[in-house]
């Protein structure tokens, strides 16, 4: 299973981006591996518009199973991501990766799809 | 640290008014933020000094170098905005008429069309007159209001409010539904839906709180010139009841509100004892013990 | 003659002044008719009591993805300066509320597998009262282009009204939208209030006027409040103020409840027909 946090940082320590379009980073769990690895989204600053699209793009590249976010995902996503079999939960935002991590384990999270 | 937004869909509700008010209560444990940029006068009622500048840079238009201009009109061919025209020997590009969409520098056989990013308004930091600090932008003329410059604002002002270890960032946010507006709620902890009680004041809370329930964002609500008609005040009411949104306040129609804006000063500094500054003090109040639960 | 209401911002009586002016004008039998342009939040037809006659579709071209000859080659995505195509592992995706229908995809596609097709944008009401006739342009719920809509009420008020005067009411602000409502007329109103915000606001559309080369006049609103900031302003600028409304609270109660204000107000009226004055002065 690889698991996505919209993150402020590379650690299981940063802190969470509420914001999913946005974000400024993705974060890839991969449960199997024990492995993080970081994807930079700093790039959707400089967009006008669209960033939902893209960003949805990097976690169906990624190869997703769930992404863990704050705020939930934008019409444009949500579009995108209801059509793969990529689950989405929201309320994270406050959290550090950790604390999302274990809230999702413990089913703490909101479901957005 | 804490974002709380006010929205409010249509213009004229109060909502500048109401966000700076609140900027005042809120002392030094704010950072303001103007996300209003394309009409921003918050920093009016603040009396910000414009401290610092930075460009704002968005959008681009195309430019054709008359020199190596062949003048075959391939770029007047699949312009879709009428933005090139022809001159005898060679193309120009109207600049308010051009979208930006590179399809004629793409074709162009001699690559005479060049690309050039705009410069599309500006964003200040400022000292205001509680102490505290503003950020606030100015859009450039003709520049496509989208959420970029709203992101960047309130960019700056989150990374101000972190360092300086703020409690809140008080946003005044973009009017409308479109794109500004979900860039100026994108990350809030809290968001103040100002309305006033006209029909056109019930149609829009409407639409703009739809748009806040796509986002799951915690929302309350303040109704601006209640009295002005009780009939509509209700059917607010009604309607923030049957989507559990709690009404912060009701404030009555008072002349100071206007006499404060024409002096330039928030309802409670103007005077901070009348039933309104009162009524805007409670729901402050408020505002922060919401956000403290949360 | 082509008229624009604009103001640098929203609540300013934009849609007050527009309103009563094309009624008044028209019950003085003057042919007349109104356009909302603010296409985001068109709220004219609240105040009219009018009925509606004819609607039309509002459409934007944009591509629509064929898969037949597609070869994934994202020559699609490359091409588009709007993020509007998204070219994924399996498929294309189309945002069309992104699309600026620039045709750039549609055209440069190797395989003609992007043909651009209608996509409804909106909807242009036409409405009709004893009086005279208002057109709106009503953009979609979570369409953020309103340009096209915009472009596309003033062209059908042309062709449907063409020999009639035609009132504006511009959306605010002083970006893309306000200008595509004011480029093509023959003049444009800022209505404003008398206090440092209003100035403020003024200023603004004041210098976007300037560079659209239009000619331009100021209505104060509000009269009575504020300052002499705006007046100073417009001496100093050589801007005409047209006429100052009264500050009145029985107008912001009628406008409250959708209703009609010159037929009620005298003093509102004596304004109207100075614009009107002014209006006709301009010819």
């Amino acid at each position: 299973m690889k698991i996505v946090f919209t993150t402020k940082g590379k650690t299981w320590e940063s802190p969470m981006d509420a914001r999913f379009g946005r974000a400024e980073m993705f974060l890839v769990y991969d449960e199997e591996t024990d492995t993080l690895e970081a994807i930079d989204n700093s790039a959707t600053e400089a967009m006008e518009h669209g960033v939902g699209g893209q960003s949805s793009k990097k976690m169906i590249n990624a190869g997703a199973n769930v992404v863990i976010t704050g705020n939930g995902a934008g019409e444009k996503a949500l579009k995108i991501l209801k059509t793969t079999k990529i689950e989405f939960f929201t309320g994270a935002g406050e959290m550090s990766v950790k604390e999302a991590y274990e809230a999702y384990k413990q089913n703490r999270l909101q479901k957005q799809f | 640290m804490r974002e709380i937004v006010v929205i409010s869909g249509k213009g004229g509700t109060g909502k500048t008014s109401l966000s700076a008010s609140f900027a005042y209560l809120a002392k030094q444990e704010a950072v303001v933020c103007d996300c209003d940029v394309d009409a921003a006068n918050m920093h009016l009622l603040l009396d910000a000094n414009f401290k610092k500048q930075s460009d704002f840079y968005s959008g681009e238009i195309a430019v054709i170098d008359p020199e190596i201009c062949t003048n075959c009109g391939d770029c007047f061919d699949v312009c879709r905005f009428d933005a090139i025209t022809k001159e005898t020997d060679f193309h120009v590009v109207d600049p308010i008429s051009c979208e930006g969409c590179h399809y004629c520098s793409r074709i162009c056989p001699v690559d005479a069309i060049e690309m050039v990013t705009q410069k599309a308004g500006d964003v200040f930091v400022s000292d205001i007159k509680n102490g505290a600090t503003m950020v606030h932008a100015k859009l450039g003329f003709g520049a496509e209001n989208s959420g970029k410059l709203v992101s960047k604002v309130k960019r700056v002002a989150k990374e101000l409010a972190l360092k300086e270890d703020k409690e809140y960032v008080i946003t005044d946010g973009s009017p409308g539904i479109g794109c500004p507006v979900i860039s100026s709620l994108s990350g809030a902890n809290l968001v103040v839906l100002v309305t006033e009680a006209t029909v056109s004041g019930l149609h829009d809370l409407k639409r703009v709180y739809e748009l806040t329930k796509t986002f799951n964002l915690k929302v309350v609500c303040i109704i601006n010139k209640c009295d002005l008609n009780w009939e509509i005040t209700k059917k607010i009411r009604e309607y923030l009841n049957s989507q559990n949104v709690q009404l912060l306040a009701s404030l009555g129609y008072d002349e100071n509100f206007t006499k404060a804006v024409s002096v330039a000063k928030p309802i409670v500094e103007f005077d901070e004892n009348c039933e309104i500054s009162k009524q805007i003090k409670l729901s402050w109040n408020n505002i922060k013990n919401i956000l403290k639960e949360n | 003659m082509k008229i624009t209401i604009a103001s640098g911002k929203g609540g300013t009586g934009k849609t007050t002044v527009s309103s009563n002016l094309t009624s008044y004008l028209a019950s003085l039998g003057k042919k007349v008719v109104l356009a909302d342009l603010d296409v985001e939040e068109p709220n004219s037809a609240l105040f009219l009591n009018a009925e509606l006659v004819d609607s039309k579709i509002s459409n934007k071209m944009i591509p629509k993805w064929d898969a037949t000859d597609c070869t994934l080659c994202g020559k699609c995505e490359e091409v588009c300066n709007f993020n509007a195509i998204l070219h994924l592992p399996e498929e294309i995706r189309v945002f069309p509320e992104l699309c600026h229908s620039c045709y750039a995809c549609s055209e440069l596609c190797p395989t003609d597998s992007l043909p651009m097709t209608p996509s409804q944008i909106g909807i242009i009401n036409e409405y009709q009262n004893e009086l005279f006739t208002m057109v709106e342009g009503r953009l979609d719920l979570g369409q953020e282009m309103s340009i096209p809509l915009i472009a596309q009420t003033i062209e059908y008020v042309d062709e449907k009204f063409p020999d009639y005067m035609k009132i504006y009411d511009a959306p605010p602000g002083t970006s893309c939208p306000v200008i595509e409502s004011s480029r093509y007329s023959d003049f444009v109103i800022l209505i404003t209030e008398a206090t440092p915000f209003g100035l403020n606001d003024l200023t603004l559309a004041v210098e976007t006027m300037r560079v659209l080369n239009q000619k331009i006049g100021v209505i104060i609103n509000r009269y009575g409040i504020g300052d002499d900031g705006v007046e100073n302003y417009c001496h100093d600028e050589n801007i005409p103020i047209i006429t100052k409304i009264k500050n009145d609270r029985e107008v912001a109660k009628l406008y409250s409840n959708g209703e009609l204000i010159y037929d009620k107000i005298e003093h509102f009226k004596d304004s109207l027909d100075e614009i009107i004055a002014f209006i006709g002065g301009l010819k």
